[in-house]
């Protein structure tokens, strides 16, 4: 019973870090209809970013922690503007954005491999070596801290999209981008916020899931991609926080095959749960309905 | 006139099959012989993709994955069963056209983005199923020792030889799909395209024409993958990698979408320019990353929205308007 609750509160930790980036995805899928596959690849900069300001650098954590997350949200705004935003403007197909944000995410993955190196690289991380009994069974203080910081994180961005007059600019650009912009409100920078806020939260997730595991190398952001796509999926692409639950449930499953069934097919199941529910139920748990208009 | 210029046209053709299968013959460089049979295999492809992608509008990420489907069936074939390879390559275009239906028939059924993320998904499911079932496909030390090709009685080995079979298969694929296109089931597929629900008004049957147009492009990579195996004489699951399916689709992109000859021509500039980078060490895939970014932007350009063919296009009506022209001051 013991080890059930240590490996839920593992799967939780995994999978917040898989809910924090799957925001990202859902944003920007339920505003542009595209796939950004550069988003992973923001969850190993903002990684990486943290760790040269850290470490390279010697910034104060909190310090590195602030300038990461901005830097993260500025590379998102920066990618955004120099590649989708142009395609968007001469309403080209979304496949060319879409190859677009692979190369974008190539582009990326060679700067930091060019300076970083491929080799893996010591995290740091907070309360080294700290854990509390709870029920027999140690849990470390970084893995609550992860769990409660998700927490905040998500109910500050719901009640950012719920209450605020940017969050309901967003949801009615993911209603309808040409109603909303006849409305006055400027959809160009409702996009920029978009990708500012998913980067920002791909950049917690990294920096926390790399605390966690205490290193970094630079296929993290391959690692996680496919998973949260998943995440992404289940919770329903198009629904803005459906990402948050798909992320939590695959990551506890993720946990659970690996404890119970082997670690050799860990990796198995977010695929499995993204093909069976593309076919069962492709809008996802919370996603609407799509309706086709003639 | 007419008859004068599709005779011209004909002639111009055969001219230029001529010449593609000729000039190699007299090409001593083992490496550039190399890159020809791989753009070869990168147009089957690009452009077997482009059917369903580029004429039929749905986006597949997934494509490599039927080319690694065709490659290790025709691999495994050949090595357990020894039969030989037009044999293995049947059986290919075959196991890849099954699995595209299976496949096809309820990924087909989601939009978009959806079907974008299924395909990838698909794509790296076949990867992990190569990878772990490794009492089949010996896991990521590949099958090694494929048999060489054996076609009327001639070993293929020298370089100029398996051009010369990857040209053949190529411009076999290239008249057919070609010729698909301009049937009626090519004009659903553009309808499709164009507006599914309309076109599901004058009675096709989208989801149908959706299947086999998929099922068609898979058992064609099919083919390519069994080419690249017996080729190769080495592969692994590595060379079926999500990656490749994303370079396949920026081929189709690149030469403009239901475009064919563009595929063609995109497959070449896409397989030359990262071979002309390799001295670039490190630096290659980098630069590769600003290419792609900037041949799709480019594309946003009026000349070339208007797509790689259409410039072809222009310069050929320029070019007959001047014959014509010509011919009036006679």
């Amino acid at each position: 019973m013991s080890n059930f609750l240590a490996y839920t509160i593992n799967g939780l930790v995994l999978g917040s870090t898989y809910a924090l980036t799957a925001i990202g995805y859902s944003m920007v899928y339920s505003i542009l209809e595209l796939v950004n596959f550069t988003h992973s690849t923001i969850y190993m900069v903002g990684a990486y970013l943290f760790y040269i300001l850290a470490v390279l650098a010697g910034f104060p954590l909190w310090l590195a922690f602030i300038c990461t997350i901005m830097l993260t949200g500025f590379v998102g705004i920066a990618y955004e503007r120099i590649t989708i935003r142009p395609l968007r403007i001469r309403k080209q197909p979304k496949f060319a954005m879409l190859i677009c944000t692979i190369g974008t995410s190539i582009v990326l993955q060679n700067i930091f491999f060019l300076t970083m190196g491929s080799e893996t690289r010591q995290y740091p991380t907070l309360f080294e070596g700290m854990y509390i009994q709870v029920l027999g069974f140690n849990v470390t203080v970084i893995q609550i801290v992860i769990i409660v910081a998700t927490a905040v994180l998500l109910s500050i961005f719901l009640l950012f999209i719920n209450k605020t007059k940017l969050g309901m600019a967003m949801r009615s650009c993911s209603q309808d981008t040409e109603a909303t912009e006849l409305m006055g409100i400027s959809v160009d920078g409702v996009i920029s916020l978009t990708f500012f806020i998913g980067s920002a939260h791909a950049a917690v997730a990294g920096v926390m899931g790399c605390m966690s595991y205490r290193s970094v190398d630079i296929s993290i952001g391959n690692a996680i991609g496919t998973k949260t796509f998943a995440s992404t999926v289940l919770g329903g692409i198009g629904a803005l926080y459906g990402g948050v639950v798909g992320g939590l449930l695959i990551g506890l499953t993720e946990v659970y095959t690996a404890a119970y069934i082997g670690s050799n097919f860990r990796n198995i199941p977010a695929f499995v749960i993204l093909i069976l529910v593309l076919f069962l139920k492709p809008n996802g748990l919370f996603g609407l309905k799509q309706i086709k208009k003639v | 006139m007419k008859k004068k210029q599709s005779l011209l046209k004909w002639i111009a053709i055969f001219a230029l099959i001529a010449v593609m299968y000729a000039v190699p013959a007299f090409v001593k460089n083992e490496y550039v012989l190399r890159v020809c049979v791989y753009i070869c295999i990168y147009s089957i492809m690009a452009s077997s993709l482009n059917l369903i992608s580029g004429v039929c509008g749905q986006v597949s990420m997934g494509h490599a994955a039927f080319c690694g489907i065709g490659a290790y069936t025709s691999a495994l074939i050949s090595l357990y069963f020894g039969l030989p390879w037009p044999v293995c390559l049947l059986l290919a275009c075959v196991m890849a056209g099954v699995t595209g239906v299976l496949i096809g028939i309820p990924a087909l059924r989601l939009q978009g983005g959806y079907l974008v993320i299924c395909t990838v998904g698909f794509n790296e499911l076949v990867r992990l199923i190569l990878l772990n079932w490794s009492s089949l496909t010996r896991g990521p030390m590949g099958l090694t020792n494929i048999a060489r090709p054996v076609l009327f009685g001639i070993r293929i080995k020298s370089g100029y030889q398996y051009l010369f079979v990857a040209l053949t298969l190529f411009l076999i694929v290239y008249v057919l799909l070609n010729n698909i296109i301009r049937s009626k089931f090519g004009r659903n597929l553009r309808a499709i395209k164009e507006d599914e629900t309309a076109a599901e008004t004058m009675g096709i049957r989208v989801h149908r024409e959706k299947v086999i147009a998929f099922a068609l492009a898979s058992a064609l990579a099919g083919t390519a993958g069994s080419m690249l195996a017996h080729y190769m004489v080495y592969i692994s699951p590595a060379l079926f990698i999500g990656d490749y399916s994303t370079t396949y689709l920026s081929m189709v992109v690149l030469g403009g979408m239901g475009n064919m000859a563009g595929s063609v021509v995109a497959a070449m500039v896409l397989t030359i320019l990262p071979e002309m980078l390799r001295g670039l060490d490190s630096y290659r895939m980098l630069i590769y990353g600003l290419l792609l970014i900037l041949l799709m932007l480019g594309k946003t350009r009026d000349w070339s929205t208007t797509s790689l063919a259409r410039t072809w296009t222009r310069g050929k009506n320029a070019l007959l308007a001047r014959l014509r022209a010509r011919g009036k001051g006679e």
